[in-house]
């Protein structure tokens, strides 16, 4: 590609000089952008909570902060986490940027209103940053009834307010998502043909779409509880506070399915590419997306086993869960076979995804252990469960967002990331993750409850050993945000297609001009037209 | 620091089961991640870039390959499912020998009356061998009762009775902790759970029981020496008559409020046309919020009795309605 080409059709990046042309972009890649410099932000401000816990872990007592601030920095570690970087995470920034792209559009289907969504995100975020700065908040990110209507004493209703508009932001997006791929799909790209991560944005905004309302009605009923004291959680006004729970859950529990399907659709992307195979059982892949996005909404129950819901509702929530792990365990496996006589790879993203694997495994298997009611009853609400989640959503999610991230970057940036390094911080991240979380499993089988400022001296060896990783993990969370950043300027400009990867969104330049393509694209094909026999060019030359 | 184990001490008959069932589980998930790790880096090795090897087009999707892999899991998940559940419902009915002892957890304690009257606070002595069944409330926010070498956690709520039974086997004393989380000290909400030898048991209940089991002055006179031997039930009868409850629910004042002899435990027939089973929850509730279910036949006129009973109180009542279920009911009143 030489300049002269580069002139008559600017980037995205050189479409438009000033903050107005950001600010008020209706771009989706632009819009991307903005939702990426947002949420690594927060992923920080989450971190440095994350910090603060585990030096407070240190050591048995409760010395390096009281406990009242101990309970808020955990609680805002899981709100900043959960709500402000996870579930916006790989949907906002690589769904923003990639569907369109991925199914020849030109940009999603409601363009101004995918800048609203990042406004709404933008005033919820600050709502919760305002709660954090004025001394911040101590329920928990669960906000359990009724300690949070009535007997907290921080900040519950400004994060409630927070956390309320932010789902405005959330449904607004998933809704873009559903729209832009029934309505906009290039003409011969059939269902059959969807690459498998839109297939994993599609069933995530399906519920986005459909769980989010929920959560928004709950969290106004605890603040309608908290300040006009309506009676509908504290059993002292007449209320329920495990109704609480069950509406807390059946958007929560869905939720995880947002924290983890669209790794999902990255992994399903960088595997074949690395692999230079079709995608093995690409039907199985995609349709179990489906699958967990409607059996996600049945399994809430098993969050309340020891709540004091019914015995029979036990019984079968359990027995749904336990069903869940199927479409799980069908990627796992696909995913697999799809490496089978192909030629393989080790780029960085690769190496994300090999992680992802692992890690997202042990996640899932310890997911049966908590499915399973005699042995939940023992390490419910133990750190055998901060162990399981921190597997799916940390080992798997932020493994998955970076490794996307990273496959990603020379279409978004137009240049390459320093290779070595980027391997360095995956096998960084790979090995502090697990030596952060491991020996959470095993305390939590001894015992060790959950959101514990102090605890007894017997659990101190696993909580030197964990805060130990999280030093190593904080390391290799800085390193990518060191070396892309010195990518911007100083990064080898990329081809169109570094990874000879199949995909629309490799059809054009790096970075993609405005309107995405010159020329709109028709599909004649299957995807992932990946040949193993063919060697790729050393993309590292 | 260096003084840890990899097993909790086992010390229920309940804990041994549930070690059983996370050892199956842990070694069938270790063989599945073993399996598939190994197969990717097999994969890895043998098909990475640099190597000549027999790369021609595999089959992109296999059926049976994919019903095996999905039908030999699920019904290995079916078997754990109904291994585990199964323990689990066996568990959730305790056996009709088994000691009742009231919980009140508040921020942040633990407060607890045995069926002698006795009242111990973060503690709990049982003998070992007994069952013994918890009946919990929490004056406050949602706590909940966990002792790890039991196996046995439950959530305590405020407004409601919920309940834990377990069997200790093993003398010792033994963690007690807050498992939900409860506010600023939930971490420091702790206390122990004390197994003791029958005997010790007995010697300890006599040794503590004089200073704290304060017997009410005015012993009940209503049922002349057929009262309640039960000091808790002692308790009951007295605040019966000194809140007012024999009032209306007295033996002779049966036309306004139902008779409560021979209700305890047996089926009651409300207004709205269920039907409910009368136990420990129906009874705090019908004090608490009398107009949620009301007996067929009567009018909702009761007040409520929510904010002027403690929850020792309250458990006291509740043994004594309890105590008057145990009574056989008056002809006139069987309908």
């Amino acid at each position: 590609m030489n300049t002269t080409v580069l002139q008559e059709n600017p980037t995205y990046l050189s479409a438009g000089y000033g903050w107005k042309s950001w600010l008020f972009t209706t771009d989706h890649k632009r819009i991307a952008l903005l939702y990426l410099i947002s949420i690594t932000l927060f992923f920080f401000v989450g971190g440095f909570f994350a910090v603060m816990i585990r030096l407070e872990l240190l050591t048995p007592q409760s010395d390096l902060v009281s406990p009242e601030t101990y309970n808020k920095f955990f609680t805002m570690h899981g709100v900043m986490m959960v709500w402000f970087f996870l579930i916006p995470s790989i949907p906002t920034v690589l769904g923003n940027f990639l569907v369109p792209m991925m199914i020849g559009a030109r940009d999603l289907a409601f363009p101004r209103l995918n800048l609203m969504s990042w406004y709404l995100f933008m005033l919820g975020s600050a709502f919760a940053l305002i709660a954090i700065v004025a001394g911040g908040v101590d329920t928990g990110w669960t906000f359990y009834t009724p300690f949070s209507s009535v007997y907290s004493s921080t900040h519950v209703v400004l994060t409630l307010v927070g956390v309320f508009i932010t789902g405005f932001s959330s449904i607004l997006t998933g809704l873009n998502f559903i729209v832009s791929v029934h309505t906009l799909r290039a003409p011969g790209l059939t269902w059959g043909r969807l690459p498998l991560f839109v297939w994993t944005i599609y069933a995530t905004a399906l519920i986005l779409v459909l769980a989010t309302p929920v959560l928004g009605i709950t969290l106004a009923l605890v603040a309608a509880e908290r300040i006009w004291h309506v009676g509908i959680f504290n059993p002292a006004l007449g209320g329920d506070p495990l109704l609480f729970q069950h509406l807390f859950w059946f958007y929560s529990h869905p939720a995880v399915y947002i924290m983890i399907l669209p790794g999902m659709g990255v992994v399903s992307e960088v595997i074949p590419c690395f692999s230079r195979k079709h995608p093995f059982g690409y039907k199985f892949i995609a349709y179990s997306s489906l699958a967990l996005a409607i059996f996600g909404f049945a399994v809430w129950g098993h969050h309340m086993f020891v709540a004091g819901q019914s015995v029979y509702a036990g019984m079968v929530f359990s027995l749904i869960s336990f069903t869940i792990a199927i479409p799980s365990a069908i990627k796992v496996f696909n995913w697999t076979a799809t490496m089978y006589r192909g030629r393989i790879y080790f780029r960085t993203p690769m190496l994300y995804v090999l992680g992802f694997i692992g890690l997202f495994m042990m996640g899932g298997l310890t997911g049966l252990f908590l499915a399973s009611l005699a042995v939940d009853v023992h390490v419910h609400d133990t750190y055998f469960v901060v162990a399981h989640f921190h597997y799916i959503m940390v080992g798997g999610m932020v493994m998955a967002y970076l490794g996307g991230i990273h496959f990603w970057w020379p279409k978004i940036t137009g240049r390459m990331y320093p290779e070595a390094w980027g391997k360095f911080a995956a096998l960084t991240i790979f090995v502090g993750f697990n030596l952060t979380f491991f020996p959470q499993y095993l305390v939590g089988y001894l015992g060790m409850p959950r959101r514990y400022a102090s605890y007894p001296p017997e659990f101190q060896v696993f909580n030197v050993l964990s805060t130990a990783g999280a030093s190593i993990l904080a390391v290799g969370y800085v390193l990518p945000l060191l070396y892309l950043l010195w990518s911007l300027k100083y990064g080898r400009r990329a081809e169109p297609n570094p990874w000879e990867a199949s995909g629309l969104e490799w059809q054009t330049s790096s970075p993609p001009p405005k309107d995405n393509f010159e020329v709109m694209p028709v599909v004649t094909e299957r995807p992932y037209n990946y040949d193993p026999e063919v060697p790729v060019h050393d993309p590292t030359r | 620091m260096w003084n840890f184990s990899f097993a909790p001490v086992e010390a229920s008959t309940y804990a041994h089961r549930v070690d059983l069932i996370f050892l199956t589980l842990t070694v069938l998930s270790t063989l599945l991640v073993i399996g598939v790790v190994a197969a990717i880096l097999y994969f890895a090795v043998k098909y990475r870039s640099g190597r000549e090897v027999d790369r021609t087009p595999a089959k992109i999707s296999h059926l049976k390959l994919e019903v095996t892999w999905i039908v030999i899991p699920f019904f290995l998940g079916l078997g754990l499912y109904v291994w585990a559940a199964w323990t689990y419902f066996g568990e959730a009915t305790p056996p009709p020998q088994s000691m009742d002892i009231y919980v009140t957890a508040k921020q942040w304690m633990w407060k607890v009356q045995h069926p002698e009257g006795m009242r111990e606070i973060d503690e709990l002595h049982v003998p070992v061998g007994q069952p013994v069944r918890l009946l919990m409330t929490s004056e406050d926010v949602i706590h909940s009762f966990y002792v790890p070498a039991f196996r046995m956690k439950h959530d305590v709520l405020p407004g409601r009775y919920t309940s834990l039974w377990f069997q200790a086997t093993k003398p010792g004393r033994y963690h007690l902790f807050c498992a939900e989380y409860c506010g600023t000290s939930h971490s420091m909400m702790l206390g122990s759970v004390v197994v003791m030898e029958p005997a010790q048991y007995q010697a300890w209940l006599k040794e503590n029981s004089t200073p704290n089991a304060v017997l009410p002055d005015q012993t009940p006179t209503e049922m002349a020496g057929k009262g309640p031997e039960d000091p808790m039930a002692v308790r009951g009868e007295a605040l019966f008559q000194s809140r007012g409850c024999n009032g209306c629910h007295g033996a002779n004042a049966h036309v306004v409020a139902p008779a409560l002899r021979g209700v305890f435990g047996n089926t009651v027939q409300l207004a709205s046309g269920e039907t409910i089973t009368a136990d420990e929850q129906y009874v705090m509730e019908s004090i608490l919020d009398p107009q949620a279910k009301v007996v067929a036949g009567y009018e909702p006129i009761m007040p409520t009795f929510q904010g002027l009973l403690s929850t020792e109180e309250l458990a006291q009542l509740v043994t004594y309605v309890k105590y008057l279920g145990s009574q056989e009911a008056p002809a006139q009143e069987q309908q």
